[in-house]
């Protein structure tokens, strides 16, 4: 059990995709104008994560070392659909908003990196709980990302106004400002991490 | 006495000049373009000067204290970046503009990289494009020089861009700075007394901001009207930020290249990328821009320009 919620929490800090391992950077930079659409790709990849670990970790022995790669593939994209098809059917809105990234899962370098590196050598629970951790940290990376860059871009929150008067930062929602975002939150935690060493 | 026996490598002649010192110089020098742009602006241009100039060496002081660094707010560049700053935005822009481009020029452009001397691009053109990219309808309402209000002219690039320079600005309007622009790059007068102090003292060479304003003035004559040749080159060198541009932040110590050899080669894509932005680009100037994407490229100048050492 203790094993398990150790590979839990990895993911969310100590190992955490987009801060620490910095993978997964292309959605990042590209839906993080708002909240509720990094909550939303959030939740996809995490979704998709979820259940590749499982389905990986599980046909492991049964997969061909050559062919391990295109075999991740195609069990990615099976998920990769049935979370598309579903925000086409339950959030429209949010379908439009993401556009092209939400089938852009199957290449994300976090889902294939977590097949290739924890679920073909390990256990069904424990890859449950690495997909879920790492999930998780990508998702709040999101969120962390997202609110900063729509507070300071348009001076809302999840679409409320919190400062009123507040003349919003147009650079903070362009693409310049999502590079600009994600370098200064990286300095700012390698910053924290060599203080503490 | 064998205390005064130092062994240390080369090189060992010693000069005056310090890093302090270069500073303050410079600052000295830029002071005519700045009593140059109140007299032509009024008082509201020293207060954004002022309101630059505090919140960057504010900035720096804060920034250092918390990361425990060497305090170095007295060496003068901090001053510098908040002047230059300041005499990149129009004078009518509201005192929180200077104070947050400020902020960001020296955090973003400077401490970041790791202070003085690390940093990549200039810290004064970083908070200006940042400006730029933020708030452009501040950035872009040039107040009309000598009415003192709120009345609003644009520069003569922007109309030379939109095609209505119907009556032309003299050239002696244009160099003692009758025009619509920026707070310091309206005086050309001003601005070259200042260069004068800078390149008597030996603290800037010749070859940046000539090699600048020379391709500048050949590719405007050459391309800068519908006929070959026939281009206003001497309006395109006085209107603009050129002359600020190529004197006072096109020759920044850390972030142009070293060797005489490299700094033409500089001088001349900055030159490049603003004739390029101004004739043909969407902006009506180009000058920020182009020196910065040239302090981009500066690593690469320095390495293929680096002197051969005597020997090897």
């Amino acid at each position: 059990m203790k094993t398990l919620i150790k590979e839990f929490t990895r993911g969310i800090i100590k190992e955490n995709p987009t801060f620490v391992l910095v993978l997964g950077l292309c959605p990042t930079l590209a839906v993080s104008v708002t909240v509720a659409n990094g909550i939303g790709m959030g939740i996809a990849a995490t979704f998709v994560l979820l259940g590749s670990s499982v389905i990986v970790s599980l046909i492991k022995d049964l997969i061909p070392d050559r062919i391990r790669i295109p075999c991740y593939i195609v069990i990615i994209a099976t998920f990769v659909t049935i979370a598309e098809m579903s925000m086409k059917a339950y959030s429209p809105v949010l379908d439009r908003a993401l556009g092209i990234y939400v089938p852009l899962i199957v290449v994300n370098c976090i889902v294939l990196g977590r097949a290739e590196a924890f679920a073909c050598n390990n256990s069904m629970s424990r890859s449950f709980f690495d997909g879920l951790g790492m999930g998780l940290g990508f998702t709040l990376a999101l969120i962390l990302i997202s609110a900063i860059r729509e507070f300071l871009g348009s001076g809302q929150l999840l679409g409320h106004t919190l400062v009123k008067g507040f003349e919003p930062i147009f650079v903070f929602g362009m693409p310049s400002g999502a590079l600009l975002v994600i370098g200064l939150l990286l300095g700012f935690f390698n910053f924290l991490k060599n203080r503490k060493t | 006495m064998r205390n005064n026996l130092i062994v240390s490598g080369s090189p060992h002649i010693h000069k005056k000049a310090s890093v302090s010192r270069i500073m303050w110089t410079v600052v000295l020098s830029t002071i005519p373009a700045g009593i140059a742009g109140v007299i032509i602006f009024g008082w509201d241009a020293l207060w954004i000067i002022l309101a630059a100039t505090i919140a960057a060496v504010s900035t720096e002081w804060v920034f250092e204290l918390i990361t425990r660094r060497k305090v170095t707010i007295l060496d003068g560049s901090a001053v510098i970046t908040g002047i230059l700053l300041a005499y990149n935005l129009p004078s009518g822009v509201p005192l929180w503009l200077p104070v947050a481009g400020a902020i960001f020029s020296i955090i973003v452009g400077k401490a970041v990289f790791g202070g003085l001397g690390q940093n990549i691009f200039n810290p004064a053109l970083v908070g200006r494009v940042f400006l730029m990219a933020s708030w452009p309808k501040y950035m872009t309402a040039f107040p009309k020089p000598f009415s003192y209000d709120a009345v609003t002219s644009a520069t003569p690039l922007a109309l030379l861009k939109e095609g209505k320079l119907v009556e032309h600005i003299s050239y002696w309007n244009l160099f003692l700075g009758n025009r619509g622009g920026c707070i310091g790059e309206v005086c050309i007068l001003a601005l070259l007394i200042g260069a004068a102090i800078l390149l008597i003292k030996g603290y800037i060479t010749w070859h940046i901001p000539i090699t600048y304003i020379f391709t500048t003035a050949l590719l405007t004559y050459i391309f800068g009207a519908k006929q070959f040749f026939h281009g206003d080159w001497l309006f395109h060198i006085l209107s603009g930020g050129l002359i600020l541009g190529a004197f006072f932040m096109a020759t920044d110590y850390v972030a142009t290249p070293l060797t005489p050899k490299g700094q033409v080669i500089f001088g001349v894509g900055c030159g490049l990328i603003t004739v390029v932005i101004r004739l043909w680009g969407g902006y009506p100037e180009g000058v920020s821009y182009a020196i910065l994407m040239m302090n981009a490229a500066t690593p690469f100048i320095d390495r293929y320009t680096r002197n051969r050492i005597y020997g090897t």
